[in-house]
């Protein structure tokens, strides 16, 4: 089984703080050891991704592996935020999976049009969302390679 | 989590027959109701999913679910193939993961900049390949919710042709 070299960071996009706290809990519930990071909305995520405002640093905000993004967010919404990213040539090869509340088809098929790399329904319980992330990082974390972008980009 | 009552279609784009025949016995192994379809080589893997050449019968290449693409294939290999799967408009919302023996930076950050949804590296043995089918059918059939064929066709209908009186 190939496994990444580094540990694997996160970067979830979350306006709500109990999700948060709940994704934070499923994470550690189901043993990621791996980092993980917040931001609040799309304005957020897309400042932390070109290293803009408090995200200046790389050293508290390190360059994410994978990004995990609510759709429904205040200020600039996940699916333009998605759309951002994917025609962004310096940022596009970033895996963006999609959790959230909505399961209309629309945003299924919008998401995954405009490159999301898959899309994830928040389950209503706690054990659900543990299940759903120990299957995410099962998938994430130790069967797929992640581009090392140290090795590729000098 | 996606519909069960619907059956999953998997396409495998696979030059050698012994790996194809490996994952097929691997997906067999697992307690849901697949159809795996394979194709040797890029240019069919196109074929089926226009629906073109050999494939022109509607039974013959349901749309997939999610396509399994190695990478080193004769005629057009599979980074052609992603390039275009995800040009096009009909195809692109298709998730594809890579997977191959190949372990070059430069192929694992050109899938995911051509928009793949993920790359994983085949295993060595039967061992491997079963916890590699296992973990892809948990994350994908399990927690995933997918863009099926019908979905895209309805929303297609109802974004882009005239609306009807009903």
């Amino acid at each position: 089984m190939f496994n990444n070299a580094k540990p694997v960071t996160f970067l979830i996009a979350e306006d709500d703080p109990d999700d948060r706290l709940l994704i934070h809990e499923a994470f550690q519930e189901s043993r990621v050891s791996n980092s993980i990071n917040f931001v609040e909305d799309g304005v957020e995520l897309m400042d932390y991704l070109r290293r803009q405002d408090k995200y200046k640093d790389p050293a508290s905000s390190p360059t994410p592996d994978l990004i995990l993004l609510d759709l429904n967010m205040p200020r600039k919404d996940g699916r333009e935020a998605l759309a951002e990213i994917k025609s962004d040539p310096r940022l596009r090869y970033l895996p963006v999976v999609v959790l959230t509340t909505s399961k209309a088809e629309e945003d299924i098929m919008r998401s995954y049009d405009i490159g999301a790399a898959s899309y994830i329904t928040k389950p209503v319980t706690f054990d659900g969302l543990v299940e759903a992330i120990k299957g995410f990082k099962q998938y994430w974390v130790q069967i797929v390679c992640l581009p090392d972008l140290d090795t590729v980009r000098e | 989590m996606t519909d069960q009552n619907r059956k999953i279609t998997i396409l495998f784009a696979e030059d050698d027959s012994d790996e194809c025949l490996l994952v097929q016995k691997a997906f067999q192994e697992i307690d849901t109701d697949y159809d795996i379809f394979f194709v040797p080589d890029g240019i069919e893997l196109l074929q089926y999913l226009n629906k073109q050449g050999m494939f022109l019968a509607p039974a013959s290449a349901p749309r997939p679910d999610l396509i399994l693409l190695d990478l080193n294939m004769p005629r057009m290999d599979g980074r052609q193939a992603l390039a275009e799967i995800k040009a096009d408009p009909d195809l692109r919302s298709i998730p594809v993961v890579v997977f191959t023996n190949s372990h070059t930076q430069e192929d694992i950050l050109r899938t995911y900049d051509l928009g793949g949804a993920g790359f994983i590296i085949k295993p060595l043995n039967f061992e491997g390949m079963r916890e590699v089918v296992k973990v892809l059918n948990e994350y994908w059939f399990e927690v995933v919710e997918l863009a099926s064929g019908e979905r895209v066709k309805s929303i297609k209908s109802r974004l882009f042709t005239l609306p009807s009186s009903s």
